[in-house]
């Protein structure tokens, strides 16, 4: 594969072709912060977090849905850039209810490490304050819409990764939310197999456990990882 | 021409409250009433979360008492699922309830009420708080507020945190108590039992110099509720609920808090955000019961610990049949701090409190629970109907503060005709004597003490068409 020489913040670097540029900036040590992007499924960009500064380019461009390309010049922090990542993460805050004292993910939650790293102190926006409801019906998880950020790793890990095609996205807009099947109770569910990956992939409280209590929730991201990477690889065919 | 007398806000309390006294037109006191003009909405909004949330979101109620809320809510959590927890769990519930008792009623007496007592009801303003103590005596001020950081101390060992902690949760607590941790507490518990006792020594002092307070403040007969164990020995989070009238007799005796609503029953006033629960087979307002200390030693036979045991002999001295003056809510929660301690040096020797069984698991298999844990300022419930997935359809929440809201009318009422019969001029020490009336109750009205006496006050004396005829303002 053809090689592409590209700057990322005045570093020249070397990419294979159809690398995204998160990619490459994140093996270059440049962190790009994101929300919607999981190692192992592909990128949809969803978030809008991890904008980029393209020179030529008049327009922000997601770092993991854009290609590299020869003699790319890329910014990955400016002025520009805090400003649209903060109000993004504002908008995500103002869209929900997100009340991380005593949310399950509290403390190990990817959107509030994203507020602190980011500064975010308080939210401009007026809060929407939907009324969106916590889904129960299943046996062993929970999903709580308050505080999803359709970020839809779910629904690609369920597709991608475990092949069984339960989570979807219904409804437009703010009204957009995560459903099971053909939008019915989580636990009336025909094609869910309970692998539990869509809760690994949740960056926030949005999939949990069921009775999991404030803090508790904590994700094992490498197990994902580790399913893509050996099925990929072909570690567990095994030679008879 | 008949007045109505208003203190907006009460200081030194935990919260936001006024108080009405209104006068008619021979200058008696007619009625007093003692409002809560905060609104919380606890009960609506927690509606449609999973009930494993709400030991989280409930103890948010209160900075000051979020263990009671913590305690009481797992607890219902417990009997939705319909588990006995571990009995390592239920001992470390047990041993931070104790630390919350003891931090709480340090609280209420070196802070908030101490200040009235000890520097005198005729301290000009400024002085009369807790800085006043720390002018007056160094010591002593500085062996409170060590005593409530042992409280702190004991809740952070076990929960990690002194304020909020996530960690008793539905059937059982999340984290064990280590022996490092134990012996943190071990340590400090001399100087915890010293402090106690001076306090009691100070206090029997006071009670010498104020009778006329023993006698007004407060002082009518009641029904007292409050848990105690099978054979009566005081309780503070397990046990059955017990009801006795000021004669000492006891009119229901065991009373499993699972059906509370069968003794208790709820009025709404339109003049306040507090609830006025009542005793459901006397009726409403004749139903008035006390919970908190003073409730508490008048239910309960015995102590069950020999240092409090000993006070307790005093104390009952103090009534015929029933100790009546919620004045000696003081010496109450003194001696509750006491037998805290002793409970909580108790249970240091107990191999089975290190343990590290701590949680049970259960699905859904009652979709009614109730938790009933003693909070430092009375018996606290929490209610909860679930759907079968566990979200909740229906809170509520009776907590100590609403069930002492008869009684803290009939207290202020009380104090206001005996030092404002009559007069036009109201000087403001006497209005303090009022909101001490409430303080004897240290009640908790959201999640504050940021209070010491520095809050501005407005007195307006109201005719009966509605003209402000005085009006007094300090801070």
């Amino acid at each position: 594969m053809a090689a592409k020489t590209l700057t990322i913040d005045g570093k020249s670097i070397t990419a294979e072709e159809g690398a995204t540029v998160l990619q490459v900036a994140e093996e270059a040590g440049i962190k790009i912060p994101t929300l919607c992007h999981l190692e192992g499924i592909y990128d949809v960009g969803a978030c809008r977090l991890c904008l980029v500064e393209v020179v030529g380019v008049p327009k922000l461009l997601p770092a993991c849905a854009t290609k590299v390309a020869e003699g790319m010049e890329i910014n990955t922090d400016s002025e520009r850039l805090r400003k649209y990542r903060r109000m993004t993460l504002e908008l995500l805050f103002a869209e929900r209810n997100h009340v991380c004292a005593v949310c399950v993910s509290n403390g190990h939650c990817e959107l509030q490490t994203m507020a602190y790293s980011l500064g975010m102190d308080h939210v401009r926006y007026e809060y929407l304050f939907p009324k969106w409801g916590v889904d129960t019906t299943q046996r062993l998880f929970g999903m709580d819409h308050n505080r999803c950020i359709l970020c839809t790793r779910c629904v690609r890990v369920c597709w991608h990764i475990e092949g069984a095609g339960t989570k979807n996205v219904s409804g437009r807009g703010t009204k957009s939310h995560i459903i099971t099947d053909l939008n019915m109770p989580w636990g009336e569910s025909v094609s869910c197999t309970q692998c539990g990956k869509c809760v690994q992939a949740c960056p926030t409280g949005a999939l949990f456990h069921k009775g999991s209590t404030a803090g508790e929730m904590e994700r094992d991201r490498g197990k994902l990882e580790f399913l893509v990477t050996a099925r990929e690889k072909h570690q567990w065919v095994v030679a008879v | 021409m008949s007045k109505r007398i208003v203190i907006d806000p009460v200081t030194r309390i935990e919260g936001h409250a006024k108080i009405s006294i209104y006068v008619d037109d021979a200058g008696h006191v007619s009625d007093a009433e003692f409002h809560v003009v905060e609104f919380r909405g606890f009960e609506k909004f927690c509606e449609g979360r999973p009930f494993a949330e709400m030991p989280a979101i409930t103890p948010r109620i209160c900075g000051i008492c979020p263990v009671s809320h913590l305690l009481a809510s797992a607890k219902a959590g417990d009997a939705i699922m319909a588990v006995n927890i571990p009995p390592t769990a239920d001992k470390l519930r047990r041993l931070m309830n104790l630390g919350q008792m003891v931090q709480s009623h340090a609280l209420s007496f070196f802070h908030l009420s101490a200040p009235d007592f000890l520097l005198g009801w005729d301290t000009p303003q400024p002085q009369r708080n807790v800085f006043g103590i720390i002018a007056s005596n160094k010591d002593l001020a500085r062996a409170g507020i060590r005593l409530r950081q042992f409280g702190q101390e004991v809740i952070e060992i076990l929960g990690g945190r002194k304020v909020h902690p996530s960690w008793a949760v539905p059937g059982g607590v999340r984290s064990p108590l280590s022996v490092e941790g134990r012996e943190r507490i071990r340590l400090w518990l001399p100087e915890a039992y010293a402090t106690t006792e001076a306090a009691l020594n100070l206090w029997k002092k006071t009670m010498e110099t104020h009778q006329r307070e023993i006698q007004i403040f407060g002082n009518f007969p009641s029904l007292f509720m409050g848990l105690v164990a099978e054979d009566g020995t005081w309780e503070h989070h397990g046990g059955k609920l017990r009801f006795t009238d000021s004669s000492g007799s006891i009119i229901a005796d065991q009373v499993d808090p699972q059906k509370y609503h069968e003794v208790i029953g709820e009025s709404v006033q339109n003049s306040s955000y507090l609830k006025s629960p009542y005793y459901l087979p006397l009726g409403f307002p004749a139903g008035i019961y006390r919970v908190g200390p003073l409730a508490r030693l008048n239910v309960c036979q015995r102590m069950g610990v020999p240092k409090a045991d000993a006070e307790l002999k005093t104390f009952k001295m103090m009534g015929r049949g029933a100790v009546t003056s919620s004045f000696l809510y003081h010496y109450a929660r003194l001696i509750e701090i006491l037998a805290s301690l002793e409970y909580i040096e108790r249970s240091m020797d107990d191999p089975e409190i290190l343990g590290d069984y701590l949680r049970a698991d259960a699905g859904i298999n009652s979709l009614r629970g109730v938790g009933a844990s003693e909070a430092p300022r009375g018996t606290l419930f929490h209610d909860y109907t679930v759907d079968r997935n566990g979200l909740l359809e229906k809170v509520n929440l009776i907590v100590a503060t609403g069930q002492n809201n008869l009684a803290m009318n009939q207290t202020v009422a009380q104090i206001a005709r005996h030092y404002i019969n009559g007069s036009q001029q109201i000087p403001e020490p006497l209005l303090n004597r009022v909101e001490h009336g409430i303080r004897c109750y240290d009640p908790c009205l959201s999640c504050s003490t940021h209070a010491v006496g520095q809050m501005p006050m407005r007195v307006q004396l109201i005719g009966a068409g509605g003209k402000v005829l005085d009006e007094l303002t300090r801070g």
